[in-house]
């Protein structure tokens, strides 16, 4: 899943610098625009570099996360602290083999957290596109047929007044075996999680999307497109979805957080990822009553998951700003 | 000579509460020492525990509804609202064991003035076992003929048949006496809609309830009618509930908010921490909970139909002698106890570990020995015979364990141990745990219960009420085991299954003489354990905390954990 | 708009009926036993009578039919028999949960302060707190204050609180012992010591959700502001010579409340619907603890009935916005 979004980040450098040359088309263009914002630049290179690192960083530092030694050994080496922790403190129980320490049960905390954020930043990056697409999808919809907004909004409210616990029980009755069946356990697990989070979460975006809608609709721009015969679909992808672009970003930045939130207090219940399985909302979760007595726990996965969270909101005002043709060449 | 015995109970008793209550030199009058605030992580949702039965909602009534008799922190049975405890000595129970006597104990008052009589412990009985009310203790009165009131202060009742343990009701916070002139109208299928008598019981307990929010906090006042003279020390209390235990442990030992808080279930590194905030101590009680693994004696394959999977038997290996003692023997359990409970656990290697007279002393299991387990795997022919780390059964099935249980912290600690050890005997282990509402929630059509056990192994624990263990010793029986046909209902949870075990049971039930009783007991425990039934892991204790100025507290694991929270007061 | 307003009126009606239905169905497929926290030492034939005496006997469409007519009709005639003093609903059986047995609505109406207090509070907090940070950011888009700002609303966004919520507890509570940890919902605010008092427990969980919900609004504002700023009319406005405090108060920020206006129409009935974790955290011991407590004990008749109140909340007002969105952009017509 990482990989895949690895190759999306990089198809969206290569080829169009490739293509700036000859013509600058207008993708050109938007990636011109796009390399001058210095945040939405640092937002990406961040982002690959924590993509990256969780893809390919299991492979590098081999150490299994869910490996307990020995008995012995467990003992000795159980709740060790981070090697950095000996600048101010001689004494503290730390161990070169495990650099960022480890956890009640002797695991390694580095393999934890690269081990982790594999499944947290699936999760999270599938989630809020399905979310986002769907919200996108219904809130265009129904902010532009007439015919379409009372259904459409209703079933809004119906999802809005869902209550999710039973309905993640619900679904994990129904579907949890079926879905093992075609993906094994782990890929059973995540397609129920990721589709879980993603329809208990676009109604927000349905809603913000539509209320813009309605307002854009009436616009004189539109009103000239439509008078010149464009069609539906054309004034939708042309004019209404470039201009509802920003609301959709920040709802995407959101929503990254709220699903790997999400997914950690599902695991937590017992509908996730078996519990020797890290995630950073586990291990964040996991690590509450420790905070005091073992910092790193929480600061590592808690930190993590911002630095995620902020880069995608840097790299969405990058696209924002490079997609809006009133700032572009600005 | 009856006489005499029982007038030295009592004194011995009342000798007992005065020494230790002038040792401390906290004497004086009710109510002096304020306000007593204690939290329990699970807010009580009723205080009626004929309708509950939910352990937070038995343990806070018990400070305002009591039983005749209870049961003091070593398990002895004390009285409580009677002269003594009848027994076939003091001639209180009949030779033939069909009938118990009680005597009240003269001028016991109700909170509202009324004197406690004999007609009120009968209507309980009525209460509790009136069609359509859904009392949850209904249990405790089963074996009850009839109730029989000769005067005012006399409760005889009769047994159907000759009852070996007749001290099943009245006793033990499960089963208090409620009052007839408030709960009169309440009977069967009428007990739901009487909130304000639920929320607001009159009992001759120390403290009365003066306002009950469902599910968050009770505040109680002291009881004017008390029947000992400066008891309660504290004037006021306030009862909250919810949170998590950790919230519960940091306000009792780290800010000091609370004084007491109920059954903090964390890892001891956990409690050592807030133990430093040094404005509370914990403390720990043993009673029989075991933490076990339970072994599912049928076949759980999901390929097979709802009627056949966790039904029928055998289990493609489990049932092995050889495979479960591997199993047991690839655990270290002083490890277990000392990540997961501390000083609120022990090595369990027994069903029933307590009390001390039922416990068996047959087994040791506190040393690893994963070689031997491994030796005994392959000289039974579970060998890897394909090379993938993984052991087949010699029908060449791989050894592959689900293992579930519920979600708790210390339980995946156990899962994530346990699963490394499987494994580096040659087993596969997955692990799985789901939400402890669904797991213990008994709905047929979840395939996550506990009952169902769709799984290879499960962990969990549990325990008996009481001191006496027949009934617990009753859950290894061949027709408890759940089925479609039971509804999936039945605490035969492992599905073990042995006539010998069946007939040693049917035994038990008749034989009197704790001696004897005990004997049989410890054979049962060691028959179920030995034979493929579970693998106790460990021995739990309860921890709960008090605040360092608060008096008087003494964890009781046997009955109601603020048993005696009339005697608790403030040091100064 | 006044024909909209009456159709959307006639069709709410369906609506929640529709959605009190399908909760409905889907609490009843839910797996779960209002007898999973009764103690294992509680014999199965016990909790089976157990369970019939709540009336789980009866067939599907009987019951949701009994909730219906307790929720629609009783429950109102309650309401009438404690405003007036009347007896109307004596006799009458009302919609009783299962974990206390006693009426629902009762421990609603019992939990509404705390609720009201602490999560309202947030939002009014977070609403104020929000609005000024967001059209600031945009104005001044990348300067120091929009990129100190975008940092600590990231933030504070992505730390739940289960962490940010224990994170203060250990800060405040624990080693500077300011604030108390749990939260006292007997607590009555008569005079200024008890109002001293309230704030000083309030404290805790507003900040921690206010964080959230100023995390969340401020961006949306600025998002919006940023929109709008390039907008023709702000040319316009701004060559009329009107000030740039006009300009952005005025023109701008009545543009920019559409999406503003959806989130917190979105958000007034989670205010109702309580704060499940914080209020775990701090015991607070509000709609959302009752609505998360009742789940987990399978107290179907609550869940069912919190989560339509939720409902009728949800529909009303998002027609709000709706209405508002016409007050707001008078191009917009439903007509």
């Amino acid at each position: 899943m990482t990989d895949q979004s690895v190759s999306e980040a990089a198809a969206i450098v290569v080829p169009q610098d490739d293509m700036s040359r000859p013509a600058r088309s207008q993708w050109a263009d938007i990636w011109m625009q796009f390399k001058n914002h210095r945040g939405a630049m640092v937002g990406l290179v961040i982002f690959a570099i924590i993509v990256l690192g969780v893809a390919v960083g299991p492979f590098v530092w081999t150490s299994d996360p869910q490996a307990i030694p020995p008995v012995v050994e467990m003992i000795k080496q159980r709740d060790a602290r981070p090697i950095y922790t000996l600048l101010w403190d001689q004494g503290a129980k730390t161990n070169w083999a495990n650099p960022l320490g480890t956890d009640n049960l002797a695991r390694d905390n580095l393999a934890r957290l690269l081990f982790g954020g594999r499944v947290s930043i699936a999760v999270g990056l599938t989630a809020m596109i399905l979310a986002l697409v769907l919200g996108t999808f219904i809130g265009v919809l129904s902010g532009y047929f007439k015919s379409m907004d009372g259904p459409l909004m209703r079933l809004t409210d119906l999802f809005l007044a869902l209550p999710l616990l039973p309905m993640i029980l619900v679904a994990s009755l129904l579907f949890r075996e079926p879905l093992s069946a075609m993906f094994g356990v782990e890929g059973g697990v995540f397609t129920l999680i990721v589709c879980l989070i993603g329809i208990t979460s676009w109604m927000q975006t349905a809603r913000i999307v539509r209320g813009d809608v309605l307002a854009l609709k009436e616009r004189e721009f539109v009103l000239a497109a439509r008078s010149i015969g464009t069609p539906s679909r054309r004034i939708i992808t042309r004019h209404m979805l470039p201009n509802v672009l920003s609301p959709i970003m920040v709802s995407a930045t959101l929503g990254i957080a709220t699903a790997i939130i999400t997914e950690s207090a599902l695991s937590f219940l017992g509908f996730g990822f078996p519990p020797d399985f890290p995630t950073w909302g586990r291990l964040l979760n996991d690590s509450v009553n420790r905070m005091v007595s073992y910092p790193e726990r929480v600061i590592w996965p808690g930190l993590l998951i911002s630095l995620t969270v902020l880069s995608v909101n840097y790299i969405g005002d990058g696209l924002r700003d490079a997609l809006d043709p009133r700032i572009r060449g600005r | 000579m009856k006489r005499l015995s029982s007038f030295l109970m009592v004194t011995a008793a009342a000798c007992a509460f005065t020494t230790s209550a002038y040792a401390d030199g906290h004497e004086g009058k009710r109510g002096r020492d304020g306000e007593v605030k204690i939290i329990y992580w699970q807010a009580p949702s009723i205080l009626n525990p004929f309708l509950s039965g939910g352990t937070k909602d038995v343990e806070s009534a018990s400070m305002i509804v009591e039983p005749l008799a209870r049961y003091n922190e070593k398990g002895e049975l004390v009285p409580w609202l009677v002269d003594s405890v009848p027994t076939v000595e003091n001639g209180g129970v009949a030779a033939d064991l069909t009938s118990i006597t009680w005597k009240i104990t003269e001028g016991i008052k109700w909170s509202d003035g009324t004197p406690l009589t004999s007609e009120d412990v009968k209507f309980t009985y009525d209460y509790c076992t009136a069609p359509e009310g859904g009392c949850a203790q209904v249990t405790k009165f089963g074996a009850v003929a009839s109730i029989d009131t000769p005067d005012a202060q006399t409760v005889v009742i009769n047994f159907k048949e000759p009852t070996p343990n007749p001290y099943g009701p009245f006793t033990g916070g499960e089963s208090p006496i409620l009052q007839k002139a408030q709960f009169q109208d309440c009977m069967g299928a009428k007990a739901p809609e009487c909130t304000e008598q639920n929320f607001a019981p009159i009992g001759t307990g120390p403290f009365v309830v003066t306002s009950f929010k469902p599910n968050d906090v009770i505040t109680m006042k002291a009881n004017e009618n008390y029947r000992v003279e400066g008891k309660p020390a504290f004037a006021s209390v306030t009862f909250k509930g919810g949170g998590d235990a950790a919230a519960a442990g940091r306000a009792v030992m780290e800010t000091g908010e609370f004084d007491y808080g109920w059954n903090l279930q964390l890892a001891p590194d956990v409690i050592a921490e807030m133990e430093k905030g040094g404005k509370g101590v914990p403390v720990a009680g043993f009673g029989p909970l075991v933490e076990r693994i339970m072994l599912n004696n049928t076949n759980p394959d999901p390929a097979l139909g709802p009627d056949e999977r966790s039904v029928i038997r055998p289990h493609p290996f489990l049932g092995n002698p050889a495979v479960y003692k591997a199993l047991s023997m690839a655990i270290d359990r002083p490890l277990l106890v000392e990540v997961g409970y501390g000083k609120a656990g022990k090595v369990g290697c027994n069903w029933v570990p307590a009390p001390e007279a039922f416990a068996s002393t047959s087994m040791k299991c506190d040393v690893q020995d994963l070689e031997g387990a491994k030796k005994l795997l392959e000289d039974a022919g579970f060998k890897d015979s394909d090379g993938d780390g993984v052991r087949e059964t010699p029908e060449g099935k791989p050894m592959n364990i689900l293992y579930q249980t519920s979600t708790n912290a210390v339980r995946q600690d156990f899962q994530a141990l346990i699963k490394q050890w499987w494994e580096e005997i040659g087993l596969k282990v997955e692990l799985r745990n789901l939400s402890g509402s669904v797991f213990f929630g008994g709905d047929p059509g979840s395939p996550d219960t506990f009952q169902k056990f769709y799984a290879d192994v499960e962990m969990y624990a549990n325990t008996f009420n009481g001191t006496d263990p027949q009934s617990y010793l009753g859950n290894g029986l061949c027709d408890k085991a759940p089925s479609p046909k039971t509804q999936w209902q039945g605490e035969n949870i492992s599905r073990f299954c042995m006539p010998e075990y069946d007939a040693l049971h049917a035994e038990l039930t008749k034989t009197a003489g704790i001696e004897k009783r005990a004997e049989i007991a410890k054979k049962l425990n060691d028959m179920i354990v030995q034979n493929g039934g579970m693998i106790p892991l460990v021995h739990r204790g309860r921890l709960s905390a008090h605040a360092n100025t608060l008096g008087g507290v003494v964890l009781n694991v046997w009955d109601s954990e603020l048993w005696n929270v009339a005697d608790w007061y403030r040091k100064k | 708009m006044l024909n909209y307003l009456i159709r959307r009126l006639a069709t709410s009606v369906p609506t929640l009926l529709f959605i009190g239905l399908i909760v409905f169905l889907l609490l009843e497929l839910a797996p779960g036993d209002p007898m999973a926290q009764v103690p294992l030492t509680v014999p199965p034939e016990v909790k089976q009578q157990m369970r019939e005496a709540l009336g789980l006997g009866e067939p599907v469409h009987v019951r949701f039919w009994k909730w219906l007519v307790q929720f629609f009709w009783i429950e109102p005639l309650n309401l009438v028999d404690y405003v007036f003093g009347t007896t109307f609903a004596e006799g009458q059986l009302r919609v009783i949960s299962w974990q206390t047995r006693s009426p629902v609505m009762e421990i609603v109406f019992q939990r509404m302060p705390q609720t009201l207090w602490v999560v309202g509070v947030a939002y009014l907090v977070g609403i104020i707190i929000a609005m000024p940070i967001g059209i600031y950011s945009a104005y001044r888009q990348y300067s120091i204050f929009d990129n100190v700002g975008t940092f600590v609303t990231m933030v504070g966004f992505s730390v739940p609180p289960f962490f940010s919520g224990v994170l203060v507890i250990v800060i405040f509570a624990v080693n500077l012992g300011w604030f108390p940890s749990i939260y006292d919902t007997t607590l009555v605010v008569d005079d200024w010591d008890s109002l001293k008092a309230q704030i000083n427990q309030m404290f805790l969980p507003v900040m921690v959700l206010a964080l959230q919900i100023t995390s969340q609004l401020s961006r949306f504002v600025r998002a919006s502001v940023l929109d709008n700023l390039n907008q023709d009319f702000v040319r316009t406005a701004r060559s009329k010579g009107l000030s740039e405090n006009v300009v952005l108060l005025v023109h701008v920020l009545r543009n920019s409340m559409i999406p503003v206006v959806t989130v917190i129409a979105l958000g007034i009935p989670a205010i109702f619907g309580g704060a499940i974790i914080t209020e775990q955290v701090f015991q607070v011991n509000g709609i959302g603890q009752l609505l998360i407590s009742a789940i987990e004990a399978n107290d179907l008749p609550m869940v069912q009935t919190l989560t339509f109140i939720f409902a009728v909340l949800i529909v009303l007002f998002n027609l709000i916005a709706d209405m508002l969105y016409g007050v707001l952009d008078p191009r917009i017509r439903y007509d």
